[in-house]
C-alpha cells in the first residue's frame, strides 16, 4: 500500500469542520454535508412528483373524459397524451423513486446509521446531487424543444425511439435519453460513495450483522444499479448514435436489431425494480420492528433472502420480452427464474408479518405507512405471477392488467415507502414532530383512494383493454358503458387522492415551523442516528459513536426499557 | 478537509482503493454490454469479416504497443510512490500521459484516413461498431490522462502519494479493455 | 373468469382462461392467507398497558417453521404454475398445427393490411385478397399467419383469440389460430408505434363456411378492378384525416 491508514483514526469530530458561520450558498447549494445533500435530493424528488403526479391528472382525465380541456393543461392530443404517460413513468421510477429512496435516504441514513460524520467522498457526493439537478432540468426542457417530448414510452423501444420520421420528435427523444443517461451517471457516482461508506466507514465494533437492513437493502441497490446499468448506458450511447448520427444498430433494414435494445433495457430495467424495492423494504423493516418493540424475525432470513433476490434479479429480464418475438423455447427458462424469484420475495414478506407476532404494536403515522407497505405491496407481487408465467402473459401482456401490476408494486414503494421514511426519520431530519392527526388524515386518505384507482384497472386489464390509447373509441369492445364507468371512477379516486397530498403538504410545512420539538430519540429506537441531537450538527456526532450489539434487540428480557441502543456498553 | 469517514478502513482496504474497485467494476459492466452486443451482431453478420479487413492491423498493433508501455510506466510510478519518491513517481506518470497522447494522435491519424476512404460510422453496422467502442475507449484515455496529469501534480510535491495506485488501476484496465478491442476490430477478419 | 369479461372465440383461448384461473386461485389462496394473519396480528398484538413485546429472534425451532413450511409451499404451487405456463405456451406458441390457411398481417404506421388467399386457398397466388383494417377468417379452420411490419414495432393482438404477436420489422413471424365463434371482433396494436397507437385498430370477422366463400368471391371481382398499393395508401390517408 502506498500509504497505509490506520483503522483506528481519532473518534473525535475535530476542528476540521470549523465554527464559522457558513455563507447561505455554502450551507444550502454547495454544501458537501450529507444530510443537505439529502434534504436537495429530498425535495427535488419531490417537486418532480408533483410534476408526475400533474401528468397523471392530465391523462387520467382524458381517458375518463376523452376529449375534455383538462384544466391547467388544455386538450390531451394523442401527441400530448403518449408524451404524458412516458414521462410520467420515466419520472416516477428514474426522477422520484431512485432520488427519494436511494439518495435522499441513502444520504441521510448511511453515515448516520453507520455511525460516521460524512460520506467517504462528500465533494463526489455533492456532484452527483449537481449532475442529477442537471439530468431533470434537461428532461423538463424537452418538453419545450419543437416536437414537443418524447412518446415512445419509457422503454423507449426502437426503431419507434430512434428514428424522428417514425416518432415525430425530433429534438425530444434525444434530450429525454441524454437526461436519463445524465441521471444513471448520477447515481453510478452516488452508488459507489453509498457502497463504499458502508463497507469502509462504520463506526467501531459494527460488524456486518450488526449492520441495519435498511443499509444494506440500500448498498445492494446501489450494488444492483451499477451491475445492471452499464449495458443500458451501451445501449442508450448507440441509441443516441442511431438518432443523431444516423446509425443503424437497431434499424433491421440496413443490419441492425430492435429486439437487441430490449435485453439491454430489460437486463437493466427488471433489477432496477429491485433497485428501489428494496430501500423500500428496508426503510419498513426499520418501522415495524419499531413500533411493534421486537426484533426482525430472522434478521440473516431477510439479508439472504435479499441477496437471492438481487441474484436472480439478472435472470427473469426475458419475462418482459414473452411475446416480443424471442426463440419461444426461452419462455420457459424466463417463467421458471420468474416463479423462482417469487420465492425469497414470499419469504421476506413472511419474515416482516412474523416480526408482528408477539409484538406490542403502536399505529402511529409511520408504523401505518410501514404496514400498508405490506398489505399493498402483496397485491403486487400475487398479480406478479400472472404476467410471469408465459401462458396466461400471452393475454395480459400490455394490457392494464401489467399497468395495474407495476402501480401496485411501484406505488408502494415509491409514495408509501417514502411517505413512510419521511414520517419515521422527519423529528431526525427537521428537529420536529409531524401532527399525527393529519398524519393519519393524510394516510387514509391516499390508500383508500389508491385501491379505487387501480383495483378497476385490474378489472379493464382482464377485459382487454390495452395500454397506451388516448382513446378508446376506435375499439368497440373497449368503449362498452361499463368500461367508460370504470374509468371514471379511478379518474375520480385519483383526484381524491391528489387533493389529499394538500394535507401532507400542510402538514409538512406546518410541522417545520411549528411543529413539536423533538427529543433525540422519540420512538425510542436503538439505531445509531437516534443517538445524535435533532436535527443532527454538521459532523453529526461530537464524539462518534462505538457499536455494542445488533440494531433489533427490542424488549429484551431483563431491561428496565424495552430498547437497547446500540451504542450503549450494557 | 476529508471528513473521518474518509480515513476509516474497516473491510481493510483503502478507501480510494475499494472506490476505484467499483469504478472498475460499473465500467466493465458497460463495455461488457457494448462487446456482448458486437459479438452477437457479428455472430449473426458473416459480411462483417470483409469490412474488418479494412482495419489498419499495423496502427492497431502499434497502439496496443504504445498502450502496454505506458502501463509499464504506471506500474513503475506506483513503485515509486511506494518508496516513497513522489518526484520520479511523478516523471514516470508524465511518461505514461506521454504514451495516451501518442495512442490518441496516432488514433486521429487512422480515423481520418479511414473517413477519408469512406469509411465513416454510418457505412455499415461494424463501422459503427468501430468508431462507438473505440470513441469510448478513447474518451477514457483521454479522462485518464487529465486525471493523471492532476495526480504526477501533486505527486510532485509528494502529496496524496496512494493516488499513484489508484490512477494506475484505472490505466490498467483501459489498457485491458484496448487489449479486448484489438482482437475483436482489428485481428479477427 | 375473463371469458364473463371477453367472449372466447379461438380453439386455445379456454387454456389461457383456464391458467388464469389456476394462477388466481393459488395466489388468491396465498394472498388472503398472508392477509389475513397480517390483520389478525395487528388486532391480537396491539399495544396494550403492562403488556411488553416478546424477546423472539426467529431462530426457535418451533417459530421458525411458520415460515419454512409456508415458504415450501409456495414452491410447490410455484411448481403447479410452471407446469401449466409450459403446457399452455407450448400449445399457444411453440406447437404449429398444420395450417388449413394462411393469412399474412402487415403492421405499418397506423393501420393493419391483411392478405388473404383468395378462391385457391393458397396465400401468394395471383387472386390473393388486400384488405386494411378488415380480417376475413373462416370459422374452424386451422390459421397460419405470417406476421410483418414495415416500419416499427406493432403487436397483433386479438383479445377474444387471447393472441398477441409483436411484429418486428425485418423479420416475418408465423403462428396459429383457429376461430372457434363467429362474430366481429377486435384486432387492437398493443406495442406503443406513434402518435396514431390508439387509432390502430382493425376488425376481424369470424364467417361461417359459406358465408366466408361469397366473400371471397365479392372481393376477387374487387381485387380485379383495383390496385393494393393505391388501396392502403387511400385508407392511410382517410384514417389520418379522421384524426
Amino acid at each position: 500500500m502506498a500509504e497505509s491508514i490506520p483503522s483506528d483514526a481519532p473518534a473525535v469530530a475535530d476542528d476540521h469542520h470549523g465554527h464559522e458561520e457558513p455563507s447561505f450558498w455554502s450551507k444550502y447549494v454547495f454544501s458537501t454535508d450529507h444530510k443537505m445533500i439529502a434534504m436537495q435530493y429530498m425535495f427535488t424528488g419531490m417537486a418532480m412528483a408533483v410534476i408526475g403526479g400533474f401528468m397523471a391528472y392530465a391523462f387520467r382525465l382524458q381517458l375518463a373524459f376523452p376529449g375534455i380541456e383538462v384544466p391547467g393543461f388544455g386538450i390531451v392530443t394523442p401527441a400530448n397524451y403518449n408524451a404524458l404517460v412516458t414521462n410520467h413513468g420515466a419520472i416516477m421510477i428514474f426522477w422520484v423513486a431512485m432520488p427519494v429512496l436511494i439518495a435522499a435516504f441513502g444520504n441521510y441514513l448511511i453515515p448516520l446509521m453507520c455511525g460516521c460524520d460524512d460520506m467517504v467522498f462528500p465533494k463526489l457526493n455533492r456532484l452527483s446531487y449537481q449532475i442529477f439537478l442537471l439530468s431533470a432540468l434537461v428532461l423538463l426542457s424537452s418538453f419545450f424543444v419543437e416536437g414537443g417530448g418524447f412518446g415512445g414510452g419509457w422503454t423507449a423501444y426502437p426503431p419507434l425511439s430512434a428514428k424522428a420520421e417514425y416518432s415525430l420528435t425530433p429534438l425530444g427523444s434525444s434530450i429525454w435519453l441524454g437526461a436519463v443517461a445524465l441521471e444513471f451517471v448520477a447515481f453510478l457516482i452516488g452508488g459507489i460513495n453509498f457502497i463504499t461508506t458502508a463497507m469502509n466507514s462504520r463506526a467501531p465494533g459494527m460488524k456486518l450483522y450488526d449492520i441495519p437492513i435498511v443499509i444494506w437493502m440500500i448498498v445492494i441497490a446501489s450494488i444492483l444499479f451499477l451491475v445492471s446499468v452499464g449495458p443500458l448506458i451501451a445501449g442508450a450511447i448507440m441509441l443516441i448514435f442511431d438518432q443523431q448520427l444516423g446509425t443503424a444498430f437497431f434499424d433491421p433494414a440496413r443490419g441492425g436489431d430492435p429486439v437487441l435494445w430490449q435485453h439491454l433495457f430489460w437486463f437493466f430495467g427488471h433489477p432496477e425494480v429491485y433497485v428501489v424495492l428494496l430501500p423500500a423494504l428496508g426503510i419498513t423493516a426499520e418501522i415495524i420492528t419499531v413500533f411493534a418493540r421486537k426484533k426482525l424475525f430472522g434478521y440473516k432470513t431477510v439479508l439472504h433472502t435479499t441477496i437471492a433476490t438481487g441474484v436472480l434479479s439478472f435472470t427473469v429480464w426475458a419475462h418482459h420480452q414473452f411475446i416480443s418475438g424471442v426463440d419461444p423455447r426461452m419462455a420457459h427458462v424466463f417463467t421458471l427464474t420468474t416463479l423462482l424469484i417469487s420465492v425469497p420475495i414470499a419469504e421476506m414478506m413472511f419474515v416482516y408479518i412474523a416480526t408482528l407476532y408477539g409484538g406490542s404494536i403502536r399505529l402511529t403515522t409511520p408504523m401505518l405507512w410501514g404496514l400498508s407497505f405490506i398489505a399493498e405491496f402483496l397485491i403486487g407481487g400475487v398479480t406478479g405471477i400472472f404476467l410471469g408465467a408465459s401462458g396466461s402473459d400471452i393475454y395480459f401482456h400490455d394490457t392494464y392488467f401489467v399497468l395495474a401490476h407495476f402501480h401496485y408494486t411501484f406505488f408502494p414503494i415509491a409514495i408509501i415507502g417514502t411517505f413512510a421514511g419521511l414520517t419515521f426519520w422527519f423529528p431526525k431530519m427537521f428537529g420536529r414532530m409531524m401532527n399525527d392527526r393529519l398524519g393519519k388524515i393524510h394516510f387514509w386518505g391516499t390508500i383508500i383512494p389508491f385501491n379505487f384507482i387501480f383495483i378497476p384497472l385490474f378489472v379493464l386489464g382482464m377485459g382487454g383493454q390495452h395500454r397506451r390509447i388516448f382513446d378508446y373509441s376506435n375499439f368497440p369492445e373497449l368503449s362498452q358503458p361499463w368500461m367508460q364507468d370504470i374509468r371514471i371512477l379511478a379518474t375520480s379516486a385519483l383526484l381524491i387522492m391528489l387533493g389529499f397530498q394538500i394535507v401532507f403538504f400542510y402538514n409538512f410545512i406546518v410541522s417545520l415551523r411549528r411543529g413539536e420539538k423533538a427529543s433525540k430519540n422519540p420512538w425510542k429506537s436503538n439505531t445509531l442516528e437516534w443517538t445524535t441531537d435533532s436535527p443532527p450538527p454538521h459532523g453529526n456526532w461530537k464524539e462518534l459513536p462505538t457499536v455494542y450489539r445488533g440494531p433489533y434487540e427490542y424488549s429484551v428480557p431483563g431491561r428496565d426499557e424495552d430498547y437497547w441502543p446500540q451504542d450503549q456498553p450494557n | 478537509m476529508k471528513p473521518i469517514a474518509t480515513t476509516r478502513s474497516t473491510s481493510g482496504m483503502p478507501t480510494g482503493l475499494l472506490a476505484v474497485w467499483w469504478v472498475v467494476g460499473s465500467e466493465i459492466v458497460i463495455f461488457g454490454g457494448l462487446l456482448g452486443s458486437y459479438l452477437m451482431y457479428r455472430l449473426s453478420h458473416d459480411a462483417w469479416a470483409g469490412q474488418a479487413a479494412n482495419t489498419n492491423t499495423a496502427i492497431g498493433t502499434f497502439n496496443t504497443l504504445v498502450l502496454l508501455t505506458s502501463s509499464l510506466f504506471a506500474v513503475l510510478a506506483h513503485r515509486a510512490a511506494e518508496s516513497g519518491d513522489g518526484k520520479k513517481a511523478a516523471r514516470l506518470l508524465y511518461y505514461t500521459i506521454g504514451g495516451a497522447v501518442t495512442f490518441v494522435c496516432v488514433k486521429a491519424f487512422e480515423w481520418s484516413t479511414e473517413i477519408a476512404h469512406g469509411y465513416t460510422i454510418t457505412a455499415n453496422t461494424f463501422w459503427s461498431f468501430y468508431y462507438t467502442a473505440a470513441g469510448i475507449h478513447g474518451l477514457h484515455v483521454i479522462a485518464g490522462a487529465i486525471i493523471m496529469a492532476i495526480v504526477a501534480r501533486d505527486a510532485a510535491k509528494n502529496l496524496e502519494l496512494q493516488r499513484v495506485e489508484l490512477i494506475g488501476i484505472y490505466w490498467h484496465f483501459v489498457d485491458i479493455v484496448w487489449i479486448f478491442l484489438f482482437p475483436l476490430l482489428y485481428i479477427a477478419k | 373468469m375473463i371469458e364473463s369479461l371477453v367472449p372466447a372465440a379461438s380453439s386455445y383461448a379456454w387454456e389461457i382462461d383456464w391458467i388464469f384461473t389456476l394462477v388466481f386461485i393459488l395466489t388468491g389462496f396465498w394472498f388472503i392467507l398472508c392477509e389475513g394473519v397480517f390483520f389478525w396480528l395487528i388486532f391480537k398484538f396491539k399495544a396494550k398497558d403492562g403488556q411488553p413485546a416478546e424477546y423472539i429472534t426467529g431462530n426457535e425451532p418451533h417459530l421458525k417453521r411458520w415460515i419454512t413450511i409456508p415458504h415450501v409451499l409456495v414452491l410447490v404451487c410455484d411448481l403447479f404454475i410452471l407446469g401449466a405456463a409450459v403446457k399452455v405456451w407450448y400449445d399457444i406458441k411453440q406447437y404449429l398445427p398444420e395450417a388449413e390457411k394462411t393469412v399474412r398481417v402487415i403492421g405499418q404506421q397506423w393501420t393493419w393490411t391483411f392478405v388473404h388467399p383468395g378462391a385457391d386457398g393458397v396465400l401468394d397466388s395471383s387472386d390473393d385478397i388486400y384488405t386494411v383494417n378488415e380480417l376475413h377468417l373462416e370459422n374452424e379452420t386451422v390459421y397460419h399467419y405470417q406476421l410483418e411490419s414495415v416500419d416499427v414495432l406493432h403487436d397483433f393482438s386479438v383479445p377474444v383469440f387471447r393472441l398477441k404477436q409483436d411484429a418486428i420489422p425485418g423479420r416475418v413471424i408465423t403462428g396459429w389460430f383457429e376461430p372457434t365463434l363467429e362474430g366481429e371482433f377486435d384486432v387492437q396494436c398493443a406495442e406503443i408505434c406513434g402518435i396514431g397507437h390508439a387509432l390502430m385498430g382493425a376488425r376481424v370477422f369470424v364467417e361461417s363456411a359459406q358465408k366466408h366463400e361469397a366473400w371471397i368471391a365479392t372481393q376477387t371481382a374487387r381485387m380485379a378492378t383495383q390496385n393494393p398499393i393505391a388501396l392502403a395508401a387511400n385508407s392511410s390517408a382517410r384514417r389520418i384525416g379522421k384524426e
